[in-house]
């Protein structure tokens, strides 16, 4: 640490940095174009120019590291020369089409020409003309416009780990592009629309649609998966008027989650909060018909029949299934109902399917670290995870590591393509990710240091074993879990847990288990699981923002069962056709930008929001329909006026809240290889829940592998069938015939069921027995 | 679509040849030698196969081979003639009056610069600075030979020779 001086005033500054982080530090602005702090130094663009006494040239802020006593001043006329002379050949090619342009109004060239372009320009030559090219649908590209800073290549490059864009040509001729088009492929790709400092890359289904003058921005949290990534929400409309509508989604930085990033899902699903999908009012079904009708009618309606069921059979004939992405005062306040209603059948555990031992888990399942420490880890071990995926920004993260040299190593059953170099990759099939796992715990415990994910394990000071969806909706899922632990044991690893949903975690904190009360409380009685529910068919059921043919790992006992219940009732903001079938009352509930509510990330860190806008139409916030449900019910102790005190009541319970540590412990395997075939589920990244699934430009970029059925080369070969032919998938009574597609990601005898896409809507029985055929069902 | 290429082995020896001067983990470095020699290979121009062919020879995105692909001058992405003739037009080339050899070249040729002739003898590019402002106005011919202080009449007579290697 040391002082350089900055337009007269002393600014502290450390070995290394350049003026421009330093300057920045103060709070004093350093024009740039080119600079971003978690991009390299390009040094390219030249606005940054600042005069530095003793130098003879002004020199570039962005590339100039801070020296003792430096005297650094950023507005002299020799600085401001050069930025004028910077910002005017900027412009030489710069089209002046800012009323057309979306970046306008929010457009850091548009901002410094203001401070350092001339009104008048003194290049009367033709400018240059850049055809554009598609790449893909989610970044709209007006490439005449780019100014060359190439913070697009370098996010590319440095932070996606994926090379797309590039600059080709020289000089006048030089261009961003992707030179031969084709799609972007990376999960991450919407950041270089924050990037980009002009309108060369701006969103592409937010374009045309709104001036950044006209938007409200509020503060928020992603509601996609167990990172919690802080976000902007972008609201167009008066604050009370219903027609105030999200415009878009940005990220909001906080280092310790999502830095500067985001992921395309948290980025664009907004799309999926748009009215046309939406219910607008409370239903009910009279007749085989659905009705539009007031609130007090609905709930009324809905209070009757549950307490009708609950009178004439038992209370436990009620279960409700709620997604791990509602918020914790709606799955509080769910449980609490159902409690206070005499049944422990409540879930969240949507893809689960071994529930053994869950009065062993801890608090909620998580990360025994913090996800920024990811960066510095020396060794990673994936477990079943695609982490590109399932929590994109936390899979940058990895990245990150890996670039720092840690070693990154895999165990699992499909062959996901990473941007980090693999290091080891053990390619199972589900029955042999056990044994692999069992071999690493052998080698840990023996002399012989057979495994080398062992001896990496073993031999790095830091080092964290990564739990994915795989491996917590295995049919050992517990197994799995307990020899994750061990091995964490034996290497002295971090373990992390990634949850499904944004909110796992405060759905086991808030209750939402069939074994357990608010704050970890013990149930004297355990209820039934999210299968369990289902298997043993109930009376009456509960949904909270769950469409049972997408979100379930069991969509086809449960929606048998729900079918053969008395009353169903859903509370969702859409109504999908399963809905439609088989409820009896749809109660419209906010998604979360319109209500105000919790999510509890995998760190187990307690993020907050407020809803961004008034809900739409007849909609209410789900906290206070159950409020309401609560009292309509009689139940005792339903007066909540705003959601902070229902979060609050939490709080004051976990106070005296004693869960021990993950106490999962090692039983015999008991597994026998299941004959014939096996099956894999896998929920592509925007297909993860029902906001996701209705973002349409999102839905766009769905692989063609994502909407087919996969099975490996050899299988195809067995079944005498090629690419794209038909095959029969028969589970549980249920038989889907889809055209199946050869993917090396796939072990052999073994399918996987894409889930959450309208192809195998409403299939799948978690690991029931699997049969294939060939072509049509003969049947 | 384009086609896939393969480097010939020949030519797969020359690139490790010089990947072998570089640390194994910069490979990138090699590029502009590679594609000097699958260029050669093939003619003189390097079609979007050969650029991918090269990507994935040195494990590199593609990205990065088109980048250097179309950055340098001596690349040619088009087909060329049997003759490659790169007329500097840079700023010391400029000032020394490259601009009379230019249309000199223009008229002899019948073509203007960027063109191929209709027999397929000759390109004609105009090309950034070659390093020889000592001896501008200069051009360089088939990658290879440098031509410097030019007049109209020296010009004639490189042209005339290459006529005549080409009769033979
Ligand atoms: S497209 Fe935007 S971010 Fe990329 S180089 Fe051009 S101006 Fe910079
Ligand atoms: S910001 Fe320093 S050169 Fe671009
Ligand atoms: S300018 Fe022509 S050789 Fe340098």
């Amino acid at each position: 640490m040391f002082t350089i001086e900055i337009n007269g005033k002393s600014v502290e500054a450390n070995d290394g940095q350049m003026v421009i982080d330093a300057a920045d530090a103060a709070g004093i602005y350093i024009p740039r174009f080119c600079y971003h702090k978690k991009l390299s130094v390009a040094a390219n663009c030249r606005m940054c120019l600042v005069e530095v006494e003793k130098m003879g040239k002004p020199v570039p802020a962005c590339a100039t590291p801070a020296v003792s006593g430096m005297k650094v001043f950023t507005q002299s006329q020799k600085a401001l020369d050069a930025q004028k002379a910077v910002m005017e050949f900027l412009l030489i090619n710069h089209p002046l089409d800012c009323p057309i342009c979306d970046q306008g109004g929010e457009c850091e060239l548009q901002d410094l020409a203001l401070c350092y372009g001339e009104d008048v320009g003194r290049y009367t030559e033709g400018k240059r003309a850049v055809a554009d090219e598609d790449i893909g649908p989610l970044v709209a590209t007006e490439m005449t416009r780019c100014i060359h800073c190439t913070r697009c290549v370098r996010f590319g490059t440095e932070i996606a780990g994926f090379r797309e864009l590039g600059m080709t040509g020289r000089g006048e001729k030089s261009r961003i592009g992707t030179y031969v088009k084709h799609f972007m492929q990376s999960e991450v790709s919407g950041n270089i629309i924050d990037l980009c400092p002009v309108g060369a890359l701006t969103s592409k289904p937010y374009r045309f649609t709104a001036r950044a003058w006209e938007m409200s921005q509020h503060r928020s949290i992603a509601p996609h998966d167990c990172l919690g990534s802080n976000i902007y929400v972008h609201t167009r409309g008066y604050e009370y008027s219903d027609f105030r509508e999200v415009m878009r989604v940005i990220p909001r930085e906080n280092e310790s989650i999502n830095e500067t990033w985001l992921s395309d899902r948290d980025r664009f699903s907004y799309e999926g909060l748009h009215k046309d999908h939406r219910l607008t009012g409370p239903m009910i079904r009279k007749e085989g018909k659905w009705l539009q009708v007031d609130w007090p009618t609905a709930l009324n309606f809905a209070a009757n029949k549950l307490r009708d069921i609950i009178n004439s059979k038992k209370p436990d004939q009620l279960a409700a299934i709620a997604s791990p992405s509602s918020t914790l005062e709606e799955l509080y306040l769910l449980q609490k109902i159902v409690r206070d209603l005499g049944s422990n059948n409540i879930d969240h555990r949507l893809h689960q399917s071994d529930f053994s031992q869950q009065e062993n888990a801890p608090l909620f399942p998580g990360m025994s670290t913090e996800l920024a420490s990811i960066d510095s880890m020396d060794a990673i071990l994936l477990v079943g995870s695609d982490i590109r995926r399932e929590q994109p920004l936390a899979g940058l993260r990895v990245r990150k590591a890996c670039l720092n040299g840690a070693t990154i190593m895999r165990i699992g059953s499909i062959d996901h393509d990473v941007n980090f170099k693999l290091s080891e990759n053990v390619h199972t099939t589900p029955s042999t990710l056990v044994e692999s796992l069992q071999a690493v715990v052998d080698s840990l415990t023996s002399d012989a240091n057979k495994s080398s994910i062992a001896k990496h394990l073993k031999n790095s000071e830091k080092s964290l074993i990564i739990l994915g969806d795989e491996a917590q909706s295995h049919s050992q899922a517990t197994l799995v879990r307990a020899l994750c632990l061990e091995i964490a044991k034996l290497s002295n690893a971090k373990i992390a847990i990634m949850t499904l949903g944004a909110n796992s975690a405060g759905a086991w904190i808030a209750g939402a288990v069939p074994h357990r009360k608010a704050a970890g409380e013990n149930s004297s009685a355990v209820g039934l699981n999210a299968q369990t529910m289902f298997s043993q068919p109930r009376a009456a059921y509960i949904l909270l923002n769950v469409e049972p043919e997408h979100d379930l790992i069991h969509s086809s006992t449960a929606i048998a069962a729900l079918m053969a219940a008395d009353f169903v009732m859903s509370l969702s903001p859409y109504m999908s056709p399963v809905h439609a079938d088989l409820a009896d009352v749809l109660l419209p509930i906010a998604p979360f930008t319109e209500t105000d509510g919790t999510f509890v990330n995998v760190e187990g860190k307690w993020q907050s929001f407020n809803a961004v806008s008034p809900p739409y139409g007849e909609v209410r916030p789900g906290w206070k329909v159950l409020r309401v449900f609560g009292n309509l019910l009689e139940l005792n102790g339903y007066d909540y006026i705003c959601a902070s005190e229902v979060r609050n009541e939490l709080e004051k319970l976990l106070q005296h809240s004693n869960v021990p540590t993950d106490r999962t412990s090692l039983e015999k395997n008991t597994s026998n290889k299941p004959k014939g075939f096996e099956i894999l589920y896998e929920w592509p990244a925007v297909c993860v829940d029902n906001v996701s699934r209705r973002a349409n430009a999102l839905q766009s970029i769905l692989m063609p592998l994502q909407r087919t059925v996969s099975i490996s080369s050899e299988t195809a070969k067995d079944l005498g069938i090629q690419s794209e032919q038909l095959i029969t998938l028969k589970q549980s009574d249920r038989e889907i015939t889809v055209p199946a597609r050869i993917d090396a990601r796939i072990p052999n005898t073994c399918v996987l069921v894409p889930k959450g896409v309208s192809l195998t809507s409403g299939f799948g029985d978690g690991f029931a027995e699997i049969t294939v055929q060939r072509g049509e069902s003969h049947a | 679509m384009t086609e896939a290429v393969t480097i010939a082995p020949e030519t797969q020896a020359e690139i490790d040849r010089w990947l072998k001067k570089y640390p194994t983990d910069r490979k990138q470095s090699a590029v502009l030698q590679a594609l000097m020699f699958v260029q050669r290979d093939n003619g003189g121009w390097l079609s979007e196969a050969h650029l991918n062919a090269i990507a994935d020879y040195l494990e590199l995105p593609r990205i990065a081979v088109y980048e250097v692909a179309t950055f340098y001058d001596m690349y040619d992405l088009k087909p060329v003639g049997k003759n490659k003739i790169d007329v500097c037009t840079n700023i010391s080339c400029k000032l020394c009056g490259c601009d009379k050899i230019v249309s000199h070249l223009e008229k002899r040729l019948g073509i203007k610069i960027g063109e191929t002739t209709s027999d397929g003898r000759y390109t004609l590019k105009g090309v950034e600075c070659l390093a020889a402002c000592v001896g501008a106005p200069m051009m360089q011919i088939n990658d290879l030979e440098y031509h410097e202080k030019l007049t109209p009449e020296k010009v004639d007579a490189i042209l005339d020779r290459l006529e005549k290697e080409g009769d033979k």
